[in-house]
């Protein structure tokens, strides 16, 4: 029994092994304390509403979110639910934010291609018809989807986060080329446009998206002080909502299965003690 | 399936059905009066958790291709469509995801306890086989089906992979063209990837009635390694192991639901909800953590034919194994040098799959600057895989055939009753054991 317990400690210890050191530092990553953080954590509205103001005014102008409907922001767990509209497609604000959006349709009598508003039924339009255009307007550089980003990068929410806010000035010796940007929590290695100590290579990537936030560029409807975190950390949240829209429903819907099965695992194991208990084994 | 049956039909139609096809005797025979061991431990519930692991993994992959389009334009679109508008489909397709990686945990312990145990000496060497034809199914079935959600990594691993083949000499290039159904991975291979998933799992299915029938022949093994000599020794199947595994099924479960509902991504890799794109090839391609240990052989050999034939020979040298293992004795229990060796093997194919997923020139002991302790070369995770690839074939191919001659084994039990049992029955010995049939 004892050398089977040093041995089981072995392997925990091999798994435990401390990472290798990689050739080149690792982006910053900044955690944010999450209200949905944890296995009864829930999606802040307020902030999720807030949020989604952040991606309309700024971040869709570039970014699409084509997996999102409309009717998306006004389901159980979504910044516009309300309980009084079962079907979100009947909710007014869901119906008046949408309306503000014009959509691609095709006139039926017509058949030309025109703009309408935008129904809880329709999807978030995209900035740029397509890949090309969206390159065309962007230095080359194509911005991506931001339906499922924030599950999309290892770091979630914290990685979109620390990018956001991630922008610093160049540290002298590092080139960084026209239409780039240097930032501290960017995915990437900085070794070959890196000119000082090697051993000191700065953390962090380039980017081509300009710093996207600054204070004050929106006005939270909730009185709440426009900076740059915080229209960070709210944009952040309503990403990985957008990415992870059950997570409210899965997380209540495992803490009835956990105690279900929890209750079923002890049962058995009565059962199980009670049917042995004459037999020798 | 074997020997004599106890079954009686009881009614009028058990007993016409019983003379024209006896269903319910084979029933009876194989899951309520099968004489089983008395003293399996817990490491035997596997067996009936992969049974139910099978079971999900059909049930939800049924429901969740109503669902999925088979298509490079509409796959990544599909499965979001699940996850968002399909009633439940989150919990189907999170269960589906998460449940390949709790079969394989479950047959990774499964077979880890045939090997301690010794289950595939004779007489149940046909069991073995079909049980790593099993897995070798498995595999198949996994790989494909990572490829049917159309991530970067589903993309770039099926590329990976397929290329595999292509280092055969001649037949090589031909049997790549021939699985792509083209010149590149596109949409026939798709398309064939999800016909071949919805298809294997029966293929398994299948070899799992042979897998059972064959169980029931010669019968379990257990702990001691020592076979079943009288009826002293074995208790009926139901109620004794149905409520046994059910205990052990529950725990599983529990592990599985924590998976589940908080922790559903934690298992999969981020680059796959990027959609898959064959212009862009991610940093660091890895396969599924159950694949690891295999990739770290293939990493290991510096020739890419080498590691192809490394990596299967590595699953080949599985089917062989009861021939090499030379010992009589079967219950490692038994064999304390034979133990030893066996928890360095386990041990190497952890550090095989911990390498799996790290870069290979990755230094293993970080190292302050300027101080080398360890020449860079040899302080590499391709260096450490192939260590311990060495001693994943060493163990197979020399330390079992040799050992079993060598070696000096415990005195074995003369039966599976007579070892001192490690939990006494409760009541006198004269008291009949049907506790089912009482309050």
């Amino acid at each position: 029994m004892l050398r089977k317990g040093i041995a089981l400690a072995a392997l925990g210890l091999a798994f435990l092994g401390s990472p290798a050191l990689a050739a080149h530092p690792k982006p910053v990553e900044r955690e944010v304390a999450w209200s949905f953080d944890g296995p009864f954590g829930k999606f802040d509205t307020a902030q999720l509403q807030r949020g989604y103001k952040v991606y309309r005014e700024v971040c869709s102008a570039c970014h699409s979110m084509k997996y999102v409907s409309f009717r998306n922001l006004g389901e159980p767990g979504g910044p516009f639910y309300d309980p009084e509209y079962k079907n979100p497609n009947d909710n007014p604000y869901v119906k008046s934010l949408a309306k503000d959006i014009q959509v691609p349709d095709i006139d039926s009598d017509t058949g030309d291609a025109i703009q309408r508003p935008a129904t809880p039924a329709d999807r978030f339009p995209s900035p740029f018809p397509n890949e090309a255009a969206a390159r065309a307007s962007n230095g080359g550089a194509l911005p991506p989807d931001l339906s499922v980003i924030a599950k999309a990068r290892e770091g979630g929410p914290n990685y979109v986060y620390s990018v956001l806010t991630g922008y610093r000035n160049p540290p002298a010796g590092l080139t960084v080329a026209a239409g780039q940007h240097y930032n501290q929590s960017m995915n990437g290695d900085l070794t070959s446009a890196w000119t000082g100590d090697h051993h000191k290579v700065p953390p962090g990537g380039v980017i081509a998206m300009p710093p996207p936030l600054a204070d004050g560029k929106v006005t939270f409807d909730d009185g709440k002080p426009s900076t740059v975190e915080e229209q960070a950390k709210d944009v952040s949240a309503f990403l990985y909502w957008a990415a992870e829209p059950k997570m409210v429903a899965r997380k209540q819907f495992g803490l009835g299965a956990m105690i279900y099965l929890l209750i079923f695992t002890v049962l058995l194991y009565f059962s199980y003690r009670r049917i042995w208990r004459n037999v020798a084994h | 399936m074997s020997g004599h049956s106890t079954y009686e039909p009881k009614t009028g139609i058990e007993r016409w059905l019983d003379t024209r096809l006896p269903i319910v005797r084979f029933t009876y025979d194989t899951v309520i009066s099968f004489p089983t061991p008395k003293n399996l431990n817990y490491w035997w519930t596997f067996g009936g958790i992969l049974a139910l692991m099978l079971g999900i993994q059909l049930v939800t992959g049924i429901v969740l291709a109503m669902h999925y389009v088979p298509h490079v334009d509409h796959a990544f679109a599909s499965v979001e469509r699940i996850m968002r508008d399909v009633n439940y489909g989150w919990l189907i397709r999170y269960m589906h995801a998460n449940g390949a990686s709790m079969f394989f945990l479950a047959v990774y312990i499964h077979m880890i306890r045939n090997l301690y145990y010794g289950s595939y000496k004779a007489p149940r060497e046909v069991l073995w086989i079909l049980g790593c034809l099993i897995y070798l199914a498995m595999m198949a079935t996994a790989f494909i089906g990572y490829v049917l959600p159309w991530g970067q990594m589903s993309f770039h691993g099926a590329v990976v992979i397929t290329n595999l083949f292509g280092a055969l000499p001649v037949i090589g290039t031909p049997i790549t063209t021939w699985l792509w159904g083209g010149f590149a991975v596109d949409n026939p291979t798709l398309n064939r990837f999800f016909s071949l998933h919805y298809l294997l799992p029966f293929v398994i299915a299948g070899l799992v009635v042979l897998h059972i029938w064959a169980l029931h022949v010669p019968g379990n093994n257990n702990p001691t390694g020592v076979n079943v000599k009288s009826e002293s020794d074995t208790v009926p199947f139901h109620p004794y192991y149905t409520v046994k595994d059910g205990f052990g099924i529950g725990v599983f479960l529990l592990l599985y639901a924590s998976f589940v509902f908080y922790n559903p991504n934690v298992l999969g890799h981020a680059d796959n909800y990027i959609e898959a794109n064959p212009l862009v090839t991610p940093a660091h391609i890895v396969p599924e953590w159950y694949f690891l240990p295999f990739y770290a052989i293939l990493r290991a050999v510096p020739d890419k034919l080498g590691g192809v034939l490394l990596m299967f020979g590595a699953i080949a040298t599985l089917f062989v194994l009861p021939w090499l293992d030379t010992s009589k004795v079967r219950s490692m229990r038994y064999r304390p040098t034979a133990r030893l060796y066996f928890f360095i093997f386990v041990l190497a194919a952890l550090v095989l799959g911990y390498c799996g997923g790290q870069l290979p020139d990755d230094p293993v002991i970080a190292q302050p600057s300027g101080l080398l302790l360890l020449d860079a070369d040899i302080n590499s995770f391709v260096w450490l895989s192939r260590v311990a690839t060495l001693y994943f074939f060493a163990y197979f191919w020399i330390i079992l055939p040799v050992l079993g001659l060598t070696e000096k084994p415990l005195p074995v039990p003369e039966s599976i009753s007579e070892p001192v049992l490690s939990h006494p029955a409760t009541t006198p010995a004269g008291a009949t054991a049907s506790p089912e049939k009482r309050g």
